[in-house]
């Protein structure tokens, strides 16, 4: 598999946590090129359905393809090499510093024996300066704040340089002038070819940033379409269970929500 | 300190701390050690340098070791830093085993073999019982662990409540560890090599394992098989030691967090690195055990603790303090 031809392919699939249904027969095909924003109220199973397309967890019901394989029948060092995965914090038990944290990005790619190499450094420098993290590469993970923590676990994806992104909540705890560069360069990086799926909080986000988009309305259905077509107040409105209109910004249309009950 | 002049300096010492074993005891001092290198030592100083404190040093630097490495994989595993290679229970199981062996009179070969059999008993228990019908956890194995562990407690008090008077300073040696039945060092330095060449191939995933069971899965690492393959690994270890040398507390909590404190987490250093210091320690420890009231022995198991122990806390108190 080369990583330019790389899709995934999710096909009629069922997430369920318990007796809870995520999704019911999803089918999306991301694109080469394509930022998807993921939205749905808490608890609607974002997260969950993240995982599944990482092949962390197995659909109750259809498949996830990797360039025509079954997630599943791949080895999980082989999908790693093509999927990525932010995920939401994790607590860990044991110091690490920032620059072994983000080095670990290129575990999928190198032999068991072989160590990291001055071009897998490079690599981690790089993802290190996009997040604005230069400098930081003796500082210990603990004594990172919150948002920093976030831009770190962004660089060890980064690192691992997938065709794939799935990226939970990336803005999470970031001040404004980080979120938007954050944002700006996942747009460069889908422009370069790469299929990102991005959870994120802010519609206003995703309508700035992001080209298509994915609703989970937390009871099993789903929409999906260009921001432009989805990202409608009619349908924010049913998703969030809240009012919200729709104005003009200086950089095009904004929503916001309306006080409730009108 | 970087890790590699750090794994040198501990061959080093390793080097020494053997030696200083050799050269230790009432019957033959260093000098004889420097005749016997010279080609003329005494034909009996011959022996007792080479036929027993020589197979008994290696001997205790093996199981230290073992200790040591199984300390750190446990730690690991349970994804906790006061785990050591006692909290799965498998020297509950060992220990019961040794000292039904040897209530029933048991000797030689006998009380070894019934401490392997328990050892290994208590390794499926506690596997089997943790996994249940749904896939196991850290903490759900850590909480079977210390519930069987303490069961194992009871059944030992019980045998050395109604062990006779004859049989119960064995027992109590046994229980506190003791090397001074170590006369042939290769079971234990092969167990150690086998564990070594186990775990260090998987030294790199488990430093993406350290950093959360989610991220380690993103990165590739088939989280489920690895710890069921460290689990296995650190109870072989942990088996073999207690078998040789009874239950020596300390070494597998204390070398892995000196480790940590001084070179890093990496477990492709941490991992020989604990062997290095553990079976050092452990070669001093039993050094100091056969030499500081002689001719008497005590257990090193307690001279073990009594170094351990205010270490132990130091560390502890250091580590609130930033």
């Amino acid at each position: 598999m080369s990583t330019e031809s790389v899709r995934i392919e999710v096909q009629a699939v069922t997430v369920a946590i318990g007796a809870r249904t995520v999704c019911r027969e999803l089918s999306l095909t991301p694109q080469p090129g394509e930022l998807w924003a993921v939205l749905g109220c808490n608890g609607s199973g974002k997260t969950t359905l993240l995982h599944t397309l990482a092949g962390l967890r197995n659909p109750a019901a259809g498949r996830v393809l990797l360039a025509g394989h079954d997630l599943h029948t791949l080895s999980r060092r082989r999908a790693a090499r093509y999927i990525g995965l932010q995920p939401q914090e994790e607590g860990a038990a044991f110091p690490a510093t920032v620059l072994e944290t983000a080095l670990m990005g290129r575990h999928p790619h190198l032999g068991r024996w072989r160590g990291e190499g001055p071009e897998d450094l490079e690599q981690t420098q790089a993802a290190l300066h996009t997040v604005g993290l230069e400098g930081f590469e003796g500082r210990s993970v603990a004594t990172l704040s919150g948002g920093e923590r976030r831009r770190l676990a962004l660089a060890t994806v980064l690192t691992q340089d997938p065709a794939i992104l799935l990226l939970d909540e990336p803005t999470d705890r970031l001040d404004i002038q980080y979120a938007a560069a954050v944002l700006a360069h996942l747009g460069t990086l889908a422009a370069a070819g790469r299929t990102l799926l991005v959870v994120l909080h802010d519609p206003n986000l995703a309508l700035r940033y992001c080209n298509h988009a994915l609703l989970l309305f937390g009871d099993g259905e789903t929409a999906q379409g260009s921001v432009t077509d989805l990202l409608t107040p009619e349908q924010l409105g049913r998703l969030y269970r809240h009012p919200l209109a729709r104005v003009e910004g200086p950089d095009g249309p904004v929503l916001v929500p309306r006080a409730s009950g009108r | 300190m970087k890790p590699t002049p750090l794994l040198l300096l501990l061959s080093v010492l390793a080097g020494a701390a053997i030696l200083f074993a050799l050269g230790s005891g009432s019957s033959v001092g260093f000098d004889g050690l420097i005749d016997l290198a010279s080609g003329n030592g005494a034909p009996l100083h011959e022996r007792i340098i080479l036929e027993l404190r020589l197979p008994r040093a290696l001997g205790a630097f093996a199981v230290g070791a073992m200790l040591a490495v199984a300390g750190a994989l446990l730690q690991v595993l349970l994804g906790n830093p006061l785990a050591d290679p006692y909290v799965l229970g498998v020297s509950g199981g060992a220990a019961t085993g040794a000292l039904l062996a040897l209530l029933f009179g048991a000797a030689g070969i006998g009380v070894p073999s019934a401490a392997l059999a328990g050892a290994l008993f208590s390794t499926l228990l506690v596997f089997g019982l943790a996994r249940g019908r749904g896939a196991w956890n850290p903490v759900r194995l850590l909480l079977t662990g210390v519930v069987v562990a303490a069961g194992w407690g009871a059944v030992i008090g019980l045998l050395l409540a109604v062990a006779p008077q004859a049989s119960l300073k064995g027992m109590l040696f046994w229980l506190m560890g003791d090397l001074s039945q170590l006369e042939n060092p290769w079971p234990g330095l092969g167990v150690l090599g086998v564990g070594l060449l186990l775990a260090l191939p998987v030294a790199r995933s488990l430093n993406v394992l350290a950093r959360g069971e989610l991220t380690a899965g993103a990165l590739g690492v088939a989280v489920g098989p690895l710890r069921g393959f460290i689990y296995f690994t650190a109870a072989l270890l942990t088996a073999a030691a207690v078998t040789l040398g009874g239950s020596i507390g300390f070494v597998g909590l204390v070398v892995p967090h000196l480790l940590r404190l001084t070179g890093g987490c990496d477990h492709r250093f941490l991992l020989p690195a604990s062997a290095l210091l553990g079976g050092t320690l452990l070669v001093v420890a039993d050094t100091l055990a056969r030499t500081v009231i002689a001719p008497q022995q005590l257990p090193v198991g307690v001279l073990t603790a009594l170094i351990g122990v205010p270490l132990f806390l130091w560390l502890l108190h250091r580590g609130d303090a930033r």
